[in-house]
Parts: C-alpha cells; sequence; structure tokens
C-alpha cells in the first residue's frame, strides 16, 4: 500500500543551513493494509520525522514514498486533499493536538468542512456519534468539552475517530500513548490492534519493543534514522539478532523481571564505555550514551536541540552523533531468515 | 529514623474552594529505602512530594506533620524549609530537565548553589567529578551549557546535583517519563546505585509507571484521589496486590512477550474523581467492579498483615489489632 | 532542587487550576473578568484612557467659542473660557478638544495599521519560515536599524501637505517592526504544536489556518500589542507635530505644544496653553502602558495573585 524507497532526511543545521543533520539514511520498507507495523527505536532515531514525510509535512531530501502506485511528493491541492482523505496521523501529546481556544470535538467539524460539505448536520451528527462509540467512547461524554475537561485517553480516541470519519487505509499513530495514563494506555493500543480488522493499515511508533510486540505484525528497528532490523514481529522479538535490537530489549522495565545486567561484550559491540565497572557491573548507566541526543523527547528539548543548531554551540557530542550519522555506513539488510532481515556487513550469521 | 508522614493534609486555594489534592495520607520511609509512589494523573502525588519539600503560594498545609531523623519538618514555613532544602531533603521536579538555566554552564550553576548554601565549589569538585563519572558522564559535562546535553543526560546531571550533599530524603518526581526505554534504565539504575553507595538515605519515586517500580522501588504506595490505597513490599503489591485499584492498574499494564491477539488486555474505564468535592465514601466506588453496600463509608487504612496496609471495605475486617502504619 | 523549578514546572502548576473549573467555557472567561476587576493597574490604566476617550467625543458639545475666533488673548482660565485663552486670544479649550481628537484618530490609525502590518509580516514569517522567514527578517532589521524618526522627518518634509490620514500611515509603516518581531515568535511556538500539523492533514490552507487556528490563540496577546502599538504612534504623532511635522492645517496636541513653545508661553507664564496638551498625552500614553501591564498580569496565569 505505501512504500517507502531508499528514503532519506537531511535537517539543515546551523544558521545558514550549513550543516546537515541526516535525521533518516536510507529507509525502505513496506507498510501493508490490514497490518499493525511498528517502528521502533530510541528518542532521536528518526522516527517521527519518517512519519511526517510519509504525512507530507516534511518533505523527503531523496528517495521516494508511493502511495497505491503514486509518488506522494507530486501530490499539491486537491488530490494532496484526497491523501488526506486515506492517510492519516496522530501525534504524542494529546493535549498539543487540539487548539486550546476551541472545544475538541471541533476536529470533526473542520472535517466536514473539508471533506464533507455536503452532508446534512444529522446525518453528520449521527456518524460522528457512530464512530465515537466504535472507538469506545459514550458521545455525551465528549460532545461540547474542551480538552482540560477530558482525560489523555479520551483525547487521543477521539482522534483516531476524527480519522475514521474519513476513508482512511492507513493510520500513523506517533507515540500515541506515551504521554496518557496507564490505566487507558491500553485500551488505546486494543483499539489500534482492531483497526486492522477494517483492513487498515496502521504504522504504530514507540520506543518500547514489549508494546511494539503487544500489537503489531511486523516491526522495524530504527537507528540513528537507518533501519537496522526488521520482519515479522514474533521472529524479532524472540530472535532478535541485531545488538541494538537486543539492547532496546532489555532495556524495557518489566513487571516481573528485574533488568538484569547485559554481556559487556554487547556494550563493547555497541560502541558505548563500562563506567559502572568499578562496581563489576559492567555497561551500567552506558546506555544512553550510545545516542547522544536521546532521551529528547519533550517539547522544550525540541526546541533546544533546534536552538542548539543554530547557535551552532554544537560541540563535542553533537558533532559525534552528527559525524556517525553522516559517516557511518548504512549497512544492507540481509534475510536471515523468512520475513527477517537484518542489517550486517559480513552477511548472514 | 527515615521519614515520617503523619496525618497530612495539603490543598490548593482556588476561586471555588479547596481542592484537597492529599488527604490524610500517612506513612513512613525507613533508611535505604526507596519508596515508589504510583496512581493515576492528578491523583495528588506531585502534590505530596513538593509539599514536603517546598510549598506553593496556593498550597496549604491543613493538617498533620512530617517528621525526617526525627526531626520535625516545618513544612508550611517556606522559611524554615530553607535550612532542609538542598541539604536534607532534596527535589528533582517533573519536568527538571527542562527547567534547568540554558544559559549556565553546569559547573557554574552547581557553583551558585552550592555558595548559596554557603559550601565552597572547590572543595566539592573532586567529589562532583567523580560522582559525574560514575553515572557514566564526562566530567567535561560541567563545562556544558544544559542545551548542549540530551534529556537522559540532563536528568542524570540534575540527579547528581541534587543529592551532592548526600540528602537524607530524595524525591524524585516522574524522572523517567519523558525518557525512551534505555535511558529510562540509566536513570533508574542510578536510582539504585545512589541508595548503594549512601549517597541518600531514603527515597520517594513518584510516577504512574508501575514497571519501574517493580524494577527499583523496595515499597510501593499507591494513591488514589488524594488518599491512600495501597502500601506493602514492591513484590507483593505486584504480585499480590488487594485493592482493586491495584489489581486493575496491574492487569492493565502489556508486559513483555504478551500479544494483543493471544491475550486481550483491559484498561480501567473512567477517571478518578475531581478533588474539588471529591466523592463521600470509597472514592473509587464508582470505578470498582466490587462495590457494595458498604462502599459509601468511607474504607479505613489500615494493616491488614505485616507491612501490607490496605483501604477497602472488602479488606477491612481483617486488619491486624494494632492497626496504622 | 529549588534552583530548578522554573517555568515549565510553574505552568504546569497553572494548568490544574483550569481543570478543577470543570463545566463548560464560562469559569474561563468568569475568571478573567474576576482577575481583571481586581487588577488596579488595569483599571486605573483604563479609565484614564476611557476618560479621555468620553472628552474627545462629547467635548465639542461643550465648547462655546469656536477655535478660529480671536478673543482678548492672555487670559486665564476663567468661568467662560476654561482653559483661558493663548498668545492669539484663542480659546485654548476648543483647540484642546480637536487636538485631542486628532491625536486620538492619528495614534488608533497608526496603531492600527502599524498591528495590522506586524501581523500580517509576523505571521506569515512564523508559518512559513525558510526563505520568506529570512527574507521578511531582512526587511526588518532594515526598518529598525533605520532612525525612524529621521525617516518620517524627511518624509513630510517632502510631502508639501501633510494630513492626519497621511501622518497616520506614515507612522504605521514605520512602526510595526516590534510588534512584527513579537508575533513572528509566537507564532513561531504555536506552529510547532501538533494541532496546526493536524489542520494540515484536515486539509486546511495556510491562510485558514493562521486564521483560525493560530490568532484566536494569540488574541491576548494581539491586544497588548495593539495597546502598545497605540500608545507609540500616539507619542511618535505628537513629537513630529511637535517638529512642526504634523497636519498642514488642523490642531493636535503635539501642535499646540509646538505653538505654546515657539511663542514663549513659558516665559509669559502661559502655562494653561501647554499644560493641558502636555499632560493629556502623558496621561493617555501612560494610561495604556498600565493598563497594557495590567492586562499582562491577567492573561498570564503566572502572575496572577490570589
Ligand atoms: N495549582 C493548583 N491549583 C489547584 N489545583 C491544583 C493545582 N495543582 C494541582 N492541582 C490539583 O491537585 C490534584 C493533584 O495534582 P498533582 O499534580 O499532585 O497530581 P499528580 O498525581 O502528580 O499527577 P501527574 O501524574 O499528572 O503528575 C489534581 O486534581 C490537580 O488538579
Ligand atoms: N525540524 C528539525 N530540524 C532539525 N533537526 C531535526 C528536526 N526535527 C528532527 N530533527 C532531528 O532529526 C533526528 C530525528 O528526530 P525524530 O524523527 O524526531 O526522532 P524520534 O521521533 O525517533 O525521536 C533528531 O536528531 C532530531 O534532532
Ligand atoms: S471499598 Fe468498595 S468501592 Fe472501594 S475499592 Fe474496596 S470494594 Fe471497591
Ligand atoms: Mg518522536
Ligand atoms: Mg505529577
Amino acid at each position: 500500500m505505501l512504500v517507502l524507497d531508499n528514503v532519506t532526511k537531511a535537517f539543515k543545521t546551523g544558521t545558514f543551513g550549513g550543516g546537515t543533520l541526516p535525521a533518516v539514511r536510507g529507509a525502505s520498507f513496506e507498510i501493508r493494509p490490514g497490518e499493525v507495523t511498528s517502528l521502533i527505536g530510541e528518542s532521536g532515531s528518526g522516527k517521527s520525522t519518517l512519519g511526517k514525510m510519509i504525512l507530507r509535512l516534511t518533505p523527503v531530501t531523496s528517495g521516494t514514498i508511493t502511495f497505491e502506485g503514486t509518488d506522494i511528493a507530486t501530490l499539491k491541492g486537491k488530490p494532496l486533499r484526497e491523501y488526506y482523505r486515506h492517510v492519516q496521523g496522530v501525534f504524542q501529546d494529546p493535549f498539543s493536538s487540539y487548539n486550546p481556544v476551541y472545544r475538541a470535538d471541533r476536529v470533526f467539524a473542520t472535517i466536514r468542512h473539508s471533506y464533507y460539505p455536503g452532508v446534512s448536520a444529522d446525518a453528520w451528527h449521527e456518524r460522528v456519534d457512530k464512530t465515537l462509540e466504535s472507538v469506545g467512547l459514550n458521545p455525551v461524554d465528549v460532545r461540547d468539552k474542551f480538552t482540560h475537561q477530558l482525560s489523555g485517553g479520551q483525547l487521543q480516541r477521539i482522534l483516531i475517530a476524527r480519522a475514521l470519519l474519513l476513508d482512511i487505509k492507513l493510520l500513523i499513530a506517533d507515540e500515541i500513548i506515551s504521554m496518557i495514563d496507564a490505566s487507558t494506555r491500553v485500551d488505546v493500543l486494543n483499539l489500534l490492534a482492531n483497526l486492522k480488522t477494517r483492513g487498515l493499515g496502521v504504522l504504530f511508533v514507540t520506543h518500547d519493543l514489549s508494546l511494539g510486540n503487544y500489537i503489531s505484525e511486523r516491526t522495524i528497528i530504527l537507528r540513528r534514522g537507518a533501519v537496522v532490523e526488521m520482519g515479522a514481529t514474533p521472529k524479532v522479538f524472540d530472535n532478535p539478532q541485531h545488538e541494538y535490537t537486543r539492547m532496546l530489549l532489555t532495556s524495557v522495565p518489566q513487571l516481573h523481571k528485574k533488568w538484569e545486567a547485559e554481556s559487556g561484550a554487547e556494550m563493547e559491540a555497541m560502541g558505548a564505555t563500562s563506567p559502572g565497572q568499578d562496581r563489576g557491573r559492567p555497561g551500567r548507566y552506558s546506555k544512553s550514551s550510545l545516542h547522544p541526543l536521546a532521551g529528547m523527547r519533550d517539547r522544550k528539548g525540541r526546541r533546544a536541540q533546534a536552538a542548539l543548531h543554530e547557535q551552532d554551540l554544537a560541540e563535542g557530542l553533537l558533532r559525534t552523533d552528527t559525524y556517525l550519522r553522516t559517516h557511518e555506513e548504512v549497512l544492507p539488510l540481509v534475510e536471515i531468515e523468512e520475513d527477517h532481515f537484518v542489517a550486517t556487513s559480513t552477511g548472514a550469521r | 529514623m527515615g521519614l515520617t508522614v503523619d496525618h497530612l493534609q495539603v490543598c490548593y486555594r482556588t476561586l471555588r474552594g479547596d481542592v484537597k489534592a492529599v488527604d490524610d495520607v500517612t506513612f513512613s520511609i525507613e533508611d535505604r529505602e526507596i519508596m515508589g509512589l504510583a496512581g493515576e494523573s492528578g491523583c495528588g502525588k506531585s502534590t505530596l512530594g513538593n509539599s514536603l519539600v517546598r510549598m506553593d503560594v496556593r498550597m496549604r498545609q491543613l493538617g498533620g506533620h512530617v517528621e525526617l531523623d526525627g526531626k520535625e519538618l516545618p513544612i508550611s514555613d517556606s522559611r524554615a524549609m530553607r535550612d532542609f532544602r538542598f541539604k536534607e531533603i532534596s527535589i528533582v521536579p517533573q519536568y527538571a530537565m527542562s527547567a534547568l538555566n540554558p544559559t549556565r554552564r553546569v559547573g557554574r550553576m552547581v557553583a551558585e548553589l552550592l555558595k548559596a548554601r554557603g559550601f565552597d565549589y572547590k572543595s566539592a569538585l573532586p567529589e562532583l567529578e567523580r560522582r559525574v563519572k560514575l553515572v557514566g558522564l564526562d566530567a567535561d559535562i560541567l563545562k556544558r551549557y544544559p542545551i548542549e546535553l540530551s534529556g537522559g543526560m540532563k536528568q542524570r546531571v540534575v540527579m547528581v546535583i541534587s543529592t551532592l550533599l548526600n540528602p537524607s530524603l530524595l524525591i524524585a518526581d516522574e524522572i523517567t517519563s519523558a525518557l525512551d526505554v534505555s535511558t529510562q534504565r540509566a536513570v533508574g539504575e542510578m536510582l539504585l546505585e545512589f541508595r548503594d553507595r549512601n549517597f541518600v538515605k531514603t527515597t520517594m519515586v513518584i510516577t504512574h509507571d508501575l514497571s519501574i517500580l517493580a524494577q527499583v522501588a523496595d515499597t510501593i504506595l499507591v494513591m488514589y484521589a488524594g488518599k491512600l490505597a495501597e502500601k506493602a513490599k514492591a513484590d507483593v503489591v505486584i504480585n499480590n496486590p488487594l485493592h482493586p485499584y491495584t489489581q486493575l492498574l496491574i492487569s492493565s499494564l502489556p508486559d513483555v512477550g504478551i500479544r494483543h491477539d493471544e491475550h486481550t488486555l483491559v484498561g480501567i474505564p473512567g477517571r478518578p474523581p475531581p478533588l474539588l468535592n471529591p466523592p463521600v465514601g470509597c472514592r473509587f466506588r464508582d470505578r470498582c467492579p466490587f462495590a457494595f453496600d458498604r462502599c459509601t463509608d468511607e474504607p479505613p487504612f489500615v494493616e491488614v498483615k505485616p507491612g501490607h496496609s490496605v483501604a477497602c471495605w472488602l479488606h477491612a475486617d481483617g486488619a491486624l489489632p494494632s492497626g496504622g502504619v | 532542587m529549588t534552583v530548578l523549578k522554573t517555568d515549565e514546572a510553574a505552568e504546569k502548576a497553572g494548568a490544574p487550576d483550569a481543570a478543577v473549573s470543570a463545566g463548560s467555557g464560562k469559569p474561563r472567561r468568569f475568571e478573567f473578568l474576576y482577575f481583571a476587576l481586581r487588577n488596579k493597574k488595569l483599571l486605573l490604566g483604563l479609565s484614564v484612557v476611557v476618560l479621555f476617550v468620553l472628552f474627545a467625543v462629547f467635548g465639542p458639545l461643550f465648547v462655546q467659542h469656536p477655535m478660529l475666533n480671536y478673543y482678548i488673548p492672555f487670559r486665564p482660565p476663567s468661568s467662560s473660557f476654561w482653559f483661558g485663552t493663548n498668545y492669539f486670544g484663542q480659546d485654548v479649550f476648543s483647540e484642546f478638544v480637536s487636538g485631542l481628537r486628532e491625536s486620538l484618530l492619528v495614534g488608533l490609525l497608526g496603531g492600527c495599521g502599524a498591528t495590522v502590518i506586524g501581523m500580517t509580516l509576523g505571521f506569515v514569517s512564523g508559518y512559513k519560515g525558510g526563505l520568506i522567514d529570512e527574507a521578511l527578517n531582512v526587511l526588518c532589521n532594515i526598518f529598525l536599524t533605520m532612525p525612524v524618526l529621521v525617516l518620517l522627518i524627511l518624509v513630510a518634509g517632502f510631502l508639501h501637505h501633510t494630513s492626519g490620514l497621511i501622518e497616520g500611515i506614515l507612522i504605521a509603516c514605520t512602526t510595526w517592526t516590534w510588534s512584527m518581531r513579537a508575533i513572528r515568535a509566537q507564532t513561531f511556538s504555536l506552529v510547532s504544536r501538533d494541532f496546526v500539523g493536524l489542520a494540515r492533514l484536515s486539509g486546511e490552507k495556510s491562510r485558514q489556518i493562521i486564521m483560525r487556528e493560530i490568532a484566536p490563540n494569540m488574541s491576548s496577546y494581539l491586544l497588548l500589542v495593539f495597546i502598545l502599538s497605540f500608545g507609540g504612534a500616539i507619542l511618535t504623532a505628537a513629537s513630529l507635530d511637535y517638529l512642526g511635522l504634523g497636519p498642514t492645517n488642523g490642531m493636535s496636541l503635539g501642535i499646540m505644544m509646538q505653538q505654546a513653545s515657539d511663542w514663549n508661553s513659558l516665559q509669559l507664564h502661559l502655562w494653561w496653553w501647554f499644560v493641558p496638551p502636555g499632560a493629556a498625552i502623558t496621561c493617555i500614553v501612560g494610561g495604556l502602558y498600565l493598563a497594557n501591564v495590567g492586562l499582562d498580569e491577567v492573561f498570564n496565569p503566572k502572575l496572577r495573585e490570589l
């Protein structure tokens, strides 16, 4: 349905666009209808950038994204609007996804205004109510409410309902549960998983492998903008081949199992130092030094990042990161078993 | 000795009346203990944490008292609390990461902070550098500006700074929530390390993520709508929770390896009640699948097994004679 | 770690306040009124300005002596000549009334114009970003570094016949820079919010997004910008007039001051000639400034006190 072919995104950095930061490097994959595909990686690995490119909110630097045979970069005006009829997104922060000056249900009015101007008010109301019910909301609970009167889970579900009002075929869900309460997270997850029974394709973006495993059919692991492993979820999850995938997996906080110290060799492979050594626990704390900008997930952080590029304060860390992004080779994906690809320099292991 | 909180009540003054965000809370944390405080958004976790350190202008203490190492904490007297902050009690507030002053180098910021408390930066520097290295950062970081650091690095720096004077109590409010899993792990392990090395005596970790607490906490305290719901050892809360709220919270977490098509989890319907005019009786009543007629009265928070306290009528009859915590 | 607790934490603390106000949209507005009515700066500033506006509107009803008639000069204020007469024997009160009207109108025109230009360019610059933004920024910097008063003097001197209208337009065209700066910065931060992205996904066009999504979020801010521009325009107009570059055949507070100083009213102790216009300008501009500070406190939950 949606095919990415060697997609690259390089952000201009520095005051006069002197430097570049490769946020996505040569990503190629496909999102199929009736499947949840999860896109997993640490913060800064380029997940949101990929999602934004698919949604045409930011242009691709090179490579192509084709949706049902048309290159989406060529869309403009009316065809672009038609594209949005089929491809929609929901973002991380439910509270910033709503315009605070309006009531929450205005998102439906906007859709009607743009896409269904002919539908009568009554018919539209009925349709909205039906869709709200299909995402597990009671229409009475959410109608005419302001965002601060609704919970994060309700807000995210309203946005999913908004997308469902269109004839969508693909939904991009960018970390949509990371800012909502644990008690409602799972309901939103279940809702996403159930969308595939309607024949929809879902791109589920997250940093938590266990969440990806919970709902998705296919998994794509992204590291520093490049795909390092992908394939059928059970295969990737049960038999992770890339060190990075394993590291992500062992970091997931589990209810019934404590984090265990991973082997020093693995850490070394990741190019990290082992500062915790004096306690005989190699590799402690070193994980996020893998990615100098890891963890900048909040809005402020993002702005700070932008400022960072702007003021060219970017010494040391950023330089290493940019350096790695720029110079580290994007390794080709090799199929090691059916529907399980890993980036390796030496071929299958 | 640790921290003892006794019948603490804290409210916010608003135009519409008092919002009782912490209502009659009693608990204690032992030395070397890491206590986790969990609950949904708006349950009063941050309010409880903040009230032990710094009362906001809109906050009022309505009752109760707090003791740290046997000394009474004058929590509603902001002036008197100055002597305790940073030296005895440190808080890493929610969003601390983005609150670092972006125009000051990290080292300079620490120097100013120490000076304000009458300490000398030069003499503290070796220890500071040692600790910075201990958490896996380069000592060079002190010469950087906060915006040059990633979220995880900032979070670690903030934690090193706030524990520099070996406080008795460290309150860490949602320090992992904005981080990705690998950084969460690094920060979580740092909490353990700090305890092991006696950098802090008692720690209170506030988060809505029970799985983080399962990794780092010794005991877990679950709050609901400003009140205590359950308190016990971490593994007891995770494996044998008694309060229906805790049970539902835990069963809604997708643990590693669970797949939707094989095992569909369910969340808790509804949301916590507003604290401006909370309902009478058990506050969880309208969401509780086990609610029965007795629940129109407020359940007491009682110890039902050694070290395990619950506020629920289902378990109130088995209360140990001593009662209280 | 008390030092670390700054904006963000306070912002967060402010938010639940709204959540408590559950109900409908009304509590918010009610809250605004509640704080507005208790803010002394706002009330004082606003009443001063309103007083002068009323005076300008209804003043002509009380004028007994037409401005162009000549009476006995140097008369101090009395019951028939409320503000006395000037060097030429003209009634200062009638001059004051028409001067006040003219000054307020020019200020309004200049303030509105500057706000509208600043808003348009600020919105476009902040929303589009990239090259357009850089170009507009260069333009803005040119206007910022140019001594505006000198430019105005040149242009006003070049045009032989200036009227209040031309003066207002001139002021608008030269003083929009800072309002553009302010609005651009605000737009920048709003554009990065997800609701703007969603609006694009809903097929809204740029103009619609700016008008419907971004501008309403800044309404309080735009009001503040307008008030400051208004005050600034009155002051600029008065300085132009004082330098003799005002409307060729009209009256304004600035022109009154100019004439008063040209004809040595200070030395002649004709205080009633220059005090009314001077005081009016000071009060109006001061009142607007005070109202601005007050409004800022009302709009900004961080500055509110209960
Ligand atoms: N400044 C304030 N004025 C009025 N009410 C407030 C204020 N700050 C918080 N509250 C209310 O107090 C209650 C508890 O808030 P608190 O911030 O302690 O929640 P929390 O458990 O830390 O939630 P989160 O997980 O979102 O951080 C909420 O009902 C909130 O609406
Ligand atoms: N607008 C932007 N300008 C410059 N760099 C950006 C911009 N947006 C993202 N980046 C950079 O691109 C990289 C990938 O970011 P992002 O896609 O947001 O990652 P993720 O969603 O995986 O956390 C990061 O290094 C980030 O700093
Ligand atoms: S007291 Fe009643 S309503 Fe409350 S948790 Fe227990 S059973 Fe449920
Ligand atoms: Mg992202
Ligand atoms: Mg909180």
